[in-house]
């Protein structure tokens, strides 16, 4: 406790608030860098695709330099962000409109990051295995 | 005259102008563009990243193929407006957050909305202005519906 200017005692750490701190914290700033990446990547993505309207040899070209395997290691951190970025916005909107939300939201960070590692599971081994077994041509 | 002191804990009750509230609609379509879109951009990682060879396979006769079906245009149009609206708004928000100064949040706002427009209207001529069987180009990077035309 310290006291403040108005005289009164105030907490120096709040207890229990949804924002400040552990989970609920990070999961917002964790939000918020994913949201730039994508917002970026959708930029440069949308620019890449126009290229088809260019010549099918313009997009050939912009479209094979996403098949290079550091691209490719991109593209993993790409969907980790995404899928992060979805789950998590299920989580806010439970938070917002389902009345137990608030309560368990801490738990529902952990089903998150679980929903991602079994997502993610999934879906590097599939796209590693297409990016690196052409590696060196074919 | 008397004044009255409202007791410290009354709600606020002062009313806000008239006219629509275009924060709680920001709200409220964060939430509702978020729930479609992963339900389009898982769709579309899926079929474009996980089936067959996935990456390995994008190429002009790929676009070309699912661009002459009216499902992946729409598809594709529905992601690219409500991605870029909803990618935009959270950059708002973000400069909204951390630009301290009027003249630089100004400045980066504006560079979003552009960013934004610009985006949605280049993309969506792309996509309905697109020719899959561009004459002249050599029939091997073409769809192959192409060469029955």
């Amino acid at each position: 406790m310290a006291i403040n200017t108005a005289g009164t005692m105030t907490p120096k750490r709040p207890a229990g608030t949804l924002y400040r701190g552990r989970e609920g914290m990070w999961s917002w700033v964790l939000h918020r860098i994913t949201g730039v990446a994508i917002f970026f990547f959708l930029l440069v993505h949308i620019l890449d695709t126009s290229m088809v309207r260019i010549s099918p040899e313009a997009y050939n070209a912009v479209i094979s330099t996403y098949q290079n395997p550091i691209m490719g290691l991109g593209e993993t951190a790409l969907v980790a962000a995404i899928v992060y970025h979805a789950f998590n916005g299920i989580r806010i909107i439970l938070i917002d409109l389902w009345s137990k939300g608030a309560k368990y939201q801490r738990v529902m960070f952990w089903v998150v990051i679980g929903l991602w590692v079994v997502t993610m599971l999934g879906f590097a081994p599939r796209h590693l295995i297409n990016v690196f077994s052409h590696v060196g041509g074919a | 005259m008397a004044t009255t002191i409202e007791s410290p804990r009354a709600p606020h009750t002062a009313r806000r102008s008239r006219g629509v509230n275009w924060e709680k609609w920001g709200w409220i379509y964060m939430r509702a563009s978020g729930v479609v879109l992963l339900v389009l951009i898982f769709g579309h990682l899926f079929v474009n990243l996980l089936v067959g060879d996935g990456i390995k396979a994008i190429d002009f006769a790929f676009v070309g193929g699912k661009w002459s079906d009216p499902f992946w245009q729409v598809w594709d149009t529905l992601m690219l407006w409500l991605a870029m609206i909803h990618g935009g708004n959270g950059m708002r928000t973000i400069v909204n957050d951390y630009a301290t100064k009027a003249t630089t949040r100004k400045v980066l706002l504006g560079a979003i909305l552009v960013a934004v427009v610009a985006m949605i209207v280049l993309g969506t001529l792309v996509i309905y202005t697109f020719d899959p069987c561009p004459a002249g180009s050599p029939a091997d990077l073409l769809p192959s519906f192409c060469a029955t035309r």
